[in-house]
């Protein structure tokens, strides 16, 4: 790279009493005094959220209102804080879903541990588990900050996919491999 | 009622107006921190403090103007300086420590006591002249301010020294230096326009109300016109010198956060802190205040539109505005509004320039203010001689 000289020229007289970059600097702040501000006044106005924004995990259901998560037990093993506890459970008989493998029967989160890494979200094979766009989690009690099975379904919500993965499976060893 | 107040025994009269002057300008300079903050915020683009809200006050209609403007701040603040621990260091000289913020407020409000802030028309023996409204009406109006308002300087070195540490110590050593250096050319600059209110044939003085008399002329005279007018280059000095001597930016080398922490009030806490800054704040309103006289007409609404004009104007609709009282207050709120404007132009520029280094400080006082202050004295006088020569 070849040196570039940069042409320096000397102060004006005038330039030198530093009257005219005052005056221009008093102009800029002037019109910073006039435009409105650029803070976000929260909790008035909330910021905008990201698309792959990792809040606070949570639970989803399928568009059949079916729990999609089977406790694999995954994302507690790969969990590094171990946040997550899992206890699996057999589904039922007589209920609709008696087809899939299991359901949890109880599953905490302790927010206290979450890092929002967002592994779990990675790991789950049933696309279970999403972190979600809740940015801001507080609680007066340790045991309020653990997030249980129904909050975490609460906060999750329904996942719009249409893999109905379990179906198809009942349906393929019922009718055979109908695609 | 107003002639019952003159009834009262003079000693009475001294402590009142002395108390009335007080609750007006600790307020002042108290509404003057909360104002920094606000002005400063938006320059900056945001909106500074607006949250704050006395609870038992939260119903009442309209006062969420107040609280966006935070006017509640300044007493959240005021409330945590006053009961906040005030921490005492061990390694301190303890009398001259606790003695330094006190030294700071003394000169800082006492030189209100020979500024005048407005003024009415008093009959005496048939005669309406027009008085000042000021604590102690003196000759030696001007040399009194200076004088008092240089005891500044001890304040800031006690306090560097008495804190027994290397930044506060430094901040004051760099404090005293730009303030001894700075009162230099102040005084020289306001020279000229004295050497032209003391023409030959009247009485000599340096009395300031004499100066905003000598700008209260009607329409298009020789003495309507503002003295800024006459004597912009000594206006420009006195400014700079002004801003030197507050120690407002670009010359708070002695605070300057970045690198002297706190310069020398580092060490202070809650109450003693807050002195400090009255003070200061004072200092700057006084500074505005004498600024506004000798240049900007004091009280007076326009160039050409004396104060005693417009209060005449306005009792053609009203006749109770001719009320010495009230004419009184109309010039106080006519000074107050340009005291205002002034200190936001100190906070415009505060947030506009970078800090001068301290060589360049010291370069800018010696080398180029005061030969400045200088050349404009010798030139105003040879003119002002010369005038007076023409008009024999």
């Amino acid at each position: 790279m070849a040196v570039i000289q940069v042409e320096r020229k000397p102060l004006s007289f005038a330039e030198r009493t530093y009257i005219p970059q005052i005056l221009g600097g008093l102009k800029t702040t002037f019109k910073h005094l006039l435009k409105p501000t650029v803070t976000l006044q929260y909790p008035e106005q909330r910021p905008e959220i990201s698309k792959n924004y990792r809040g606070v995990p949570t639970l989803v259901k399928d568009p059949h209102g079916r729990e999609k998560c089977v406790s694999c037990q995954l994302c507690e093993f790969v969990c590094p804080p171990k946040a997550i506890r899992i206890t699996p459970g057999e589904i039922p008989e007589d209920s609709v879903n008696a087809h899939v493998e299991k359901a949890p029967k109880a599953f905490d989160i302790d927010m206290l541990r979450c890092i929002y890494c967002g592994l779990c979200q990675e790991v789950c094979p049933e696309e279970a588990i999403w972190l979600q766009n809740q940015f801001s989690m507080s609680g007066y009690t340790r045991a309020e900050m653990v997030n249980n099975k129904e909050r975490l379904y609460e906060l999750g919500g329904t996942l719009p996919d249409q893999h109905f993965k379990w179906d198809k499976k009942k349906e393929a060893e019922e009718h055979g491999n109908a695609h | 009622m107003f002639d019952l107040y003159f009834d009262l025994p003079l000693w009475i009269r001294l402590t009142l107006q002395g108390l009335a002057v007080i609750l007006v300008l600790f307020p002042l300079a108290a509404a003057c921190s909360m104002a920094e903050r606000k002005i400063s915020a938006w320059l900056q683009g945001r909106p500074g403090p607006n949250r704050t809200i006395a609870p038992i006050l939260a119903w009442v209609p309209g006062i969420g103007i107040l609280q966006r403007l935070g006017v509640f701040q300044l007493a959240a603040d005021g409330g945590k300086f006053t009961f906040k621990e005030d921490p005492v260091p061990g390694h301190v000289n303890k009398f001259y420590f606790i003695l330094a913020p006190i030294l700071a407020m003394v000169p800082a409000l006492s030189t209100v006591v020979v500024v005048p802030f407005g003024a009415y028309f008093a009959t005496v023996n048939g005669q309406t002249i027009l008085t000042p409204i000021v604590l102690a009406n003196v000759d030696v109006g001007l040399l009194a301010v200076f004088a008092v308002s240089s005891l500044g300087v001890y304040a800031v070195i006690l306090a560097g020294w008495a804190s027994n540490s290397k930044y506060p110590f430094l901040g004051g050593v760099r404090a005293s230096a730009q303030l001894i250096s700075y009162e230099l050319s102040m005084t020289l600059s306001v020279l000229p326009v004295f050497l032209w209110i003391n023409a030959p044939g009247g009485e000599g003085t340096l009395s300031l109300f004499r100066v905003v008399e000598l700008q209260s002329g009607t329409g298009l005279a020789w003495d309507s016109v503002w003295y800024i007018f006459y004597f912009p280059l000594s206006a420009f000095i006195f400014l700079v010198a002004l801003f030197a001597e507050t120690n407002r930016q670009p010359f708070d080398m002695p605070e300057s956060e970045s690198d002297l922490v706190g310069g020398f009030h580092t060490e202070y806490g809650a109450f003693k802190w807050s002195l400090f800054f009255v003070a200061e704040y004072c200092h700057m309103i006084v500074g505005s205040a004498v600024f506004i006289l000798l240049f900007f007409g004091g009280w007076n609404p326009l160039p050409g539109l004396p104060l005693g004009t417009l209060v005449n104007w306005l009792a053609g609709f009203a006749p109770w505005v001719a009320h010495p009282l009230v004419m009184g207050l109309i010039g106080i709120g006519i000074f107050l509004g340009k005291i205002c404007t002034s200190i936001f132009v100190f906070m415009w520029v505060r947030w506009t320039l970078p800090r001068f280094r301290y060589d360049q400080v010291m370069n800018i006082g010696w080398k180029k203010l005061l030969p400045l202050s200088i050349g404009n004295l010798i030139f105003y006088t040879l003119g002002i001689a010369l005038l007076a020569y023409l008009k024999k």
